[in-house]
């Protein structure tokens, strides 16, 4: 999450370049769409009316596509309709025998119509999320026809329904094991820990995309092509529910962003401090293989964790709480929890705000304050010493300083991955 | 809630008397057990993941989608059976009357529908490719009437059990709700379409998508109550500021909509006005602490540094996805109807309409609550001072507007001492859970009592250190966004407004 809605924010770093990882997917599936069209246009497509139906329905969804927690994309009614096609019975009365590179071709080309109007007005094209997809869709289409077209597959629904099962949730996993492994190469996270984040995620839409495939495979029999339009509904409806609660979840973090400038304009903390804080404790987070939900919490204390300073009737020049006594330090602290417990839905939030003074090894060897409050204090502390600037000496200087506080006061665990985010510099932008 | 009238209990009687009526006239002939019982469970598994609409009373569940399946494929009896399952739900929320109530009317709203589907010449039955398109007609005649029941039932629960004092008999049940109700429910058709080729896996499957769907909407109204709260600790956060103004933008913001609604304003443009009332004086931040606290006259450069403040309230408030209309009346709230107010002297109708309203609500409850310079002075004669400045400093529409709506309404302002209040609203949002702006009772329900708010040997009037009547200083605070909100909204639009399924159950009496 912590990367929804960077997108706007002019310090990201440059998105639209695809970096290897992202490139071999795309060329693999450039290569698989060129074989696929080939050999369809070699044999000949296999019944064109429902060929021309799925494709509509696929270029369809991508025109629809939407925006899920943590910048990932979704096309929900593309890929229902590309597993549907994939995974056709029978058309009215006649069996579907269409090859799987026709599957392929079909939602190749549907997609790539789909996204279009996107590149119209001028909204990135997004190729690997397309390409995972295509590649998940790919897989499913290889095993279910050749079992189809070698009418491996029974004619009851027990005995189909199965198969299709475990087709689509291969396919689901084949998407998310794709998407994690680019998120490991863009965030530089680690891949277990974003596999499941991903998984998480995709979930609830996952489950609602492969029901509706099944629903739209199967009423095919009954109801022809029709089904296509009809079963895409239940679909659309959780589109519109998922659009709605996606929007409101980056304006969310929109508002606590703006909102934790007040302290900026009030004079308490230098200008872009809590955004600045923010995003390296995200990334630091994130170097230490921090689940996403965490991240999220993590992100909010870190905008938030200079609130308490409004409780002063004078700004500390500068803003630095590193310079402030510690007692000081804590009371400050203390006071943005209670603001943020007001709030009621943000406990852990406020708690790791209440810590983040406190050393990260306490001397009277009292609980430790958690992960996130010593990534905060770190972060804010490393951000009081460097500020705005880019000398990458500056930088290199506030590390070791830190370092050399590790034995009490720092987190040595998150100094290293500070320390390797210092280095790598990409990742602090400019 | 409390205890019901005794017309409310003749009517839940009258209502689970009917349902009872109808399922034991039969005739049990045309039912298939195994698809009633399949049917059912479906009922119970909706009824136990039916979440809580964001007003109070009001549920959704998915068991419409079900009973409508029953009408077609066992006909009215099976239907109204498969209603009655609505019984077993597994669900903590709805005490044993709202239960039965709930049942009831389910019982009842299947029955009838079923009725219609028979008269309107549709076929009981398991549906094959040779029923359709003839099934289309007499499903939607159903569908039409079970949504009709449905809601007719609910309204007059909902009459019967209103809170003394509110307008609520149609809190929450409005046209919007309707057409996602009817929505929802022509969803049954699928199921009936399908049973012959999936059987009983076929409700399974479409339900899916809905109960995603419904999980999503679920989690909309959570973020969204939380991004309320956050937004609303916030403010107060920056009104510590000035200790005079402790739950100034939350009052602010509760008069906005006050007035907003009393012109009947879009309820998209309602829940924009709310968050600008709260963040309308978040620009007091950079107004330095010893200006705000300041005892007795300004100088000019302080002055100027309090005329200051719209400005940089714009300045944090613009980077949330806001709707202009909010922006311009953060920006703009300090102006006055003659053109004398700051920061640029519009006058007139060059001043944002949210503006305007901004000003009436602000003045209101700065001349309401205790001030470093004075008391706080009761309503009527705040009331009076705005009808005098109205014209010069206020708009006239919006001053009649918000005195209109108090002296209906009430108006709550800060209790006794300056604290507190805030907390007490803020828990009330949230324990009623009506964020949604647009049902009346967080609002209307808390503000019965006191209308002369306080304290306050109103010693008043006099010593203003600034100039005239209620503008002065009032310091305030807060804010937020509204907008980017709103767009969302938009967006999503009128399908799935509300959570509201097909289901939609008392939760409370």
């Amino acid at each position: 999450m912590s990367v929804a809605g960077r997108r706007h924010e002019p310090r990201g770093f440059p998105r639209q370049v695809l970096d290897s990882g992202q490139s071999v997917l795309v060329i693999f599936a450039g290569v698989l769409l060129i074989a696929a069209v080939a050999q369809t246009a070699a044999v000949g497509i296999n019944d064109m009316r429902s060929a021309l139906a799925f494709g509509g329905l696929i270029a369809f969804g991508e025109l629809l596509r939407l925006n899920l927690p943590g910048d990932r994309d979704a096309a929900p009614i593309a890929a229902a309709g590309a597993l549907a096609y994939a995974m056709l019975i029978r058309v009215g009365d006649n069996p579907a025998k269409h090859s799987p590179e026709q599957v392929i071709a079909v939602a190749a080309i549907g997609m790539l119509l789909g996204a279009l109007p996107h590149l119209a007005v001028g909204r990135p094209a997004r190729l690997s999320s397309m390409a995972a997809r295509l590649v998940a869709v790919a897989c499913a289409a290889v095993v279910f026809r050749m079992l189809a077209n070698g009418s491996l597959i029974g004619t009851q629904w027990w005995t189909e329904l199965p198969i299709m099962l475990a087709l689509v949730i291969v396919a689901w996993l084949v998407e998310a094991v794709i998407a994690a492994l680019i998120r490991t190469d863009t965030l530089r996270g680690r891949f277990g820990v974003l596999l499941l984040d991903e998984l998480h995620v995709q979930l609830p839409l996952g489950a609602a995309v492969g029901a509706s495939a099944l629903l739209i495979a199967f009423a095919a029999e009954v109801m022809g092509l029709a089904a296509i339009a009809v079963f895409t509904a239940p679909l659309l409806v959780t589109q519109v529910a998922l659009r709605r609660y996606t929007g409101i979840r980056a304006t969310y973090l929109q508002t606590v962003r703006a909102l934790a400038r007040v302290t900026e304009i009030g004079g308490y903390v230098e200008i872009g401090h809590s955004a600045r804080v923010a995003k390296l404790a995200v990334s630091i987070g994130r170097e230490i293989g921090m689940p996403e939900p965490a991240l999220l919490e993590l992100e909010y204390a870190a905008l938030m964790h200079d609130i308490g300073q409004l409780s002063l009737r004078d700004p500390i020049p500068g803003g630095a709480t590193v310079l402030v006594a510690r007692e000081e330090q804590r009371r400050i602290a203390e006071y943005g929890a209670e603001v943020i417990q007001e709030a009621r839905v943000l406990d852990t939030v406020a708690d790791i705000v209440r810590r983040q003074s406190d050393p990260s090894r306490p001397a009277d060897r009292s609980e430790e304050p958690p992960l996130s409050s010593r990534i905060i204090r770190a972060a804010n502390a490393f951000d009081d010493l460097v500020g705005s600037s880019v000398e990458p000496s500056r930088a290199a200087a506030a590390v070791q300083r830190l370092r050399l506080d590790t034995a009490s006061e720092y987190d040595p665990q998150v100094v290293e991955a500070l320390s390797r985010l210092v280095s790598r510099r990409s990742v602090l932008g400019p | 809630m409390g205890k019901l009238s005794r017309i409310a209990w003749l009517y839940i009687g009258a209502v689970i008397a009917a349902a009872v009526v109808a399922v034991a006239r039969g005739p049990f002939t045309m039912i298939e057990w195994k698809q009633v019982a399949a049917l059912g469970l479906l009922v119970i598994a909706c009824e136990s993941t039916a979440t809580l609409l964001n007003s109070r009373s009001l549920a959704w569940s998915a068991n419409s989608t079900a009973t409508l399946a029953s009408v077609i494929l066992v006909g009215p009896v099976g239907a109204a059976i498969v209603g009655c399952c609505t019984l077993l739900g597994f669900r903590r929320g709805p005490s044993p009357p709202q239960r039965l109530f709930n049942t009831g009317m389910f019982t009842l709203s299947a029955y009838l529908a079923g009725r219609a589907y028979l008269l309107a010449g549709g076929k009981v039955g398991t549906p094959d490719s040779t029923s359709f398109p003839a099934i289309i007609a007499p499903f939607a005649v159903a569908v039409l009437v079970h949504v009709a029941v449905n809601f007719s039932l609910l309204r007059g629960v909902l009459w019967l059990t209103r809170e003394p004092g509110t307008a609520s008999g149609r809190v929450g049940l409005d046209f919007k709700l309707l057409v996602t109700d009817v929505g929802y429910a022509a969803f049954g058709l699928l199921i009936a379409a399908l049973w012959s080729v999936l059987g009983p896996f076929t409700p399974v499957l479409v339900l899916i998508p809905l109960l995603v769907a419904r999980w999503a909407v679920a989690q909309f109204a959570a973020q969204q109550r939380a991004y309320e709260a956050t937004v609303s600790a916030l403010c107060q956060a920056v009104e510590t500021k000035d200790f005079y103004t402790r739950g100034h933008s939350e009052r602010v913001s509760r008069g906005s909509v006050m007035i907003a609604r009393e012109i009947r304003m879009h309820a998209e443009r309602v829940e924009a006005i709310r968050y600008a009332g709260m963040l309308h004086d978040v620009g007091k931040l950079g107004v330095p602490t010893s200006v705000l606290q300041k005892n007795g006259a300004l100088t000019d450069d302080e002055y100027a540094a309090i005329q200051l403040h719209p400005m940089r309230g714009l300045d944090i408030v613009r980077e949330i996805g806001f709707l202009d209309e909010a922006l311009a009346g953060i920006m703009h709230h300090h102006e006055r109807i003659d053109g004398r107010g700051y920061p640029m002297g519009l006058a007139g109708d060059e001043i944002p309409e949210f503006a305007r309203v901004l000003a009436v609500a602000d003045a209101f409850d700065a001349m309401t609550s205790n001030r470093s310079y004075r008391g706080a002075r009761p309503v009527p004669e705040a009331v009076a001072e705005l009808r005098k400045w109205a014209g010069t400093q206020f708009d006239p529409a919006f001053v009649d507007a918000f005195v209109a709506a108090i002296e209906r309404d009430g108006w709550k302002g800060p209790e006794g001492a300056p604290a507190g209040t805030d907390q007490a609203a803020v828990s009330e949002v949230l324990s009623t859970g009506s964020l949604s702006g647009d049902l009346l009772p967080a609002d209307s329900v808390a503000s019965d009592g006191h209308s002369g708010n306080g304290l306050a040997g109103n010693g008043g009037l006099s010593a203003s250190g600034l100039s005239g009547g209620s503008l002065a200083a009032n310091g305030h605070s807060g804010g937020h966004s509204d907008n980017a909100l709103s767009d969302q909204v938009d967006e999503a639009a009128d399908e799935l407004d509300d959570p509201a399924g097909p289901l939609r159950t008392i939760e409370s009496l």
